[in-house]
């Protein structure tokens, strides 16, 4: 296999699958997708708590709450999730302390680069998931609502036991959308030097111009993989929830 | 004030309530003793649903004073829990949790809310289940039970939480007129267990044979009330002859 590959390089000069030879390169492809990997999870849990918490909120008694609420969603929805990268990292990190590094003299920011794009990129798809949510809650009955308060449920227990369960179904497709965007949207952390996969696609075709068509072949192959692994999960998650003789 | 089984258990003083500028409930005072059976009845639009939902707090009121067992309802300091414990009720579109079991539904709120152990629980479930006639519906989803059945599920729901009183708030009106029967069957048979019950209803056959009292309202007013049989037979007010004419 690699024998081939190596062959393939010297009569097509174009087709260099450099990875598929070589180790140093193939390691950095396999810690890129590792790093997207890590970013897309991290990202799809902490941006639904967000939905989550955020549209909870959104029903709160007190203006203030809902107003920061609001303001929130008009900020991250309205701005390019590249330049909330580029402000998370170079405007806030200045002002997060700096800890001691591994080696014992460097200085380093508490929260590194892949922390802030972690944060960034899950208020991001936070902020879109926040009125996924709300959406799904409109359309559960007021009635039920009132009748598990005349049950003795608490508006966060209506909320835990009923409406959220209930919203979930509804909004599953409009939230398998955005989750597929921002797994996509990892690739921006590229900006503030994140080694995800993109990063380390480019350095390599920077360094070896002949690899550049079958780097960009696999960047796109992986993230059609990823993508895949993701709405195929999602699908059968829905279908495991259907309630039977229930529209949605 | 101390409650004693003398004393009314639902007491309504003059009530007032408003949607705005228009005014619902114009004054209305009924009592109702413990193990009586209460029918209001009166064209739509007279406030019978208002009055019933302001009884267990859903509705505000704007005049007058609710009192359950001695408690007022509109006071700001009630534990809305303690009243959610004792006044169970029914709504006119059952408004059952649909992504719940009818056992599940029958045993959420005790466990969720009273935070009961699950093996009293389910085996009181699975008794009301059966006195309400629904043995072997324990799995089924409210989307695959016919209305009749559902709402019977929303019975047992209602009685799991030991209630002292339970409202019914029209509830065989959405019901095809096969399935009325077997509801108004489920709620004979707790009226002659005791159970004192306030009924918003439309079945005037019904409510002349399980009634204590009767209660007629018409534009936010009690126009007349008495015992079934003087009530039917020899109603004195002209709204209420006019309103007895047209659907007897």
């Amino acid at each position: 296999m690699e024998e081939y590959f190596r062959q393939l390089a010297e009569t097509a000069p174009r087709w260099n699958f450099i990875w598929m030879y070589e180790d140093r390169q193939q390691g950095k492809i396999l810690s890129g997708i590792w790093m997207t990997l890590k970013l897309s999870v991290m990202c799809l849990i902490f941006s639904v708590v967000i939905g989550v918490v955020g549209a909870w909120m959104q029903g709160a008694p007190s203006r203030i709450v809902r107003a920061i609420v609001q303001a929130y969603i008009q900020f991250f929805r309205n701005t390019p999730p590249m330049v909330q990268l580029l402000f998370f990292y170079f405007a806030l990190g200045q002002f997060t302390p700096f800890v001691v590094g591994d080696d014992g003299w460097s200085v380093e920011p508490i929260i590194s680069n892949v922390g802030w794009a972690i944060v960034s990129l899950s208020m991001f798809a936070g902020a879109f998931n926040v009125e996924i949510f709300r959406a799904g809650m409109e359309a559960v009955p007021e009635s039920t609502v009132e009748a598990s308060e005349s049950l003795g449920f608490s508006r966060l227990q209506t909320y835990i036991y009923v409406v959220l369960p209930l919203a979930f179904r509804v909004c599953l497709p409009a939230l398998n959308n955005n989750l597929v965007n921002l797994v996509k949207t990892t690739t921006q952390a590229f900006a503030i030097a994140v080694p995800e996969l993109l990063y380390h696609s480019v350095t390599i075709w920077n360094d070896y111009p002949s690899a550049q068509y079958p780097t960009m072949l696999l960047v796109f192959v992986a993230y059609v993989g990823l993508v895949a692994i993701l709405v195929f999960g999602m699908s059968r998650w829905e279908r495991s929830i259907k309630i039977p003789g229930y529209g949605i | 004030m101390t409650w004693t089984a003398e004393k009314p258990i639902v007491s309504l003083k003059d009530v007032r309530k408003s949607f705005g500028t228009l005014e619902v409930l114009k004054g209305v005072s009924i009592d109702v003793m413990k193990g009586e059976v209460i029918c209001i009845i009166g064209p739509s639009g007279s406030g019978k649903s208002t009055l019933i939902r302001c009884i267990n707090g859903l509705n505000d009121i704007q005049g007058g004073s609710i009192f359950v067992q001695g408690k007022e309802v509109h006071a700001t300091n009630l534990d809305k829990l303690e009243l959610r414990k004792k006044v169970g009720m029914v709504f006119q579109q059952y408004n059952l949790f649909p992504h719940k079991t009818a056992l599940q539904n029958v045993m959420m709120a005790p466990l969720k809310v009273l935070k009961e152990n699950k093996t009293d629980v389910e085996s009181r479930a699975r008794q009301l289940i059966k006195k309400v006639r629904l043995e072997g519906k324990e799995d089924s989803y409210p989307g695959e039970l016919s209305g009749g059945q559902q709402q019977r599920v929303a019975i047992a729901r209602s009685l799991a939480m030991n209630p002292e009183v339970m409202l019914f708030d029209e509830v065989t009106a959405a019901l095809d007129p096969e399935t009325v029967k077997e509801v108004l069957v489920t709620i004979r048979e707790l009226a002659e267990d005791g159970m004192t019950c306030i009924l918003v209803t439309h079945e005037m056959g019904f409510a002349r044979e399980v009634a204590d009292h009767i209660y007629f309202t018409d534009r936010g007013v009690i126009v007349e009330h008495g015992p079934p049989k003087t009530f039917f037979d020899d109603a004195q007010d002209p709204r209420t002859k006019e309103f007895l004419g047209q659907i007897l």
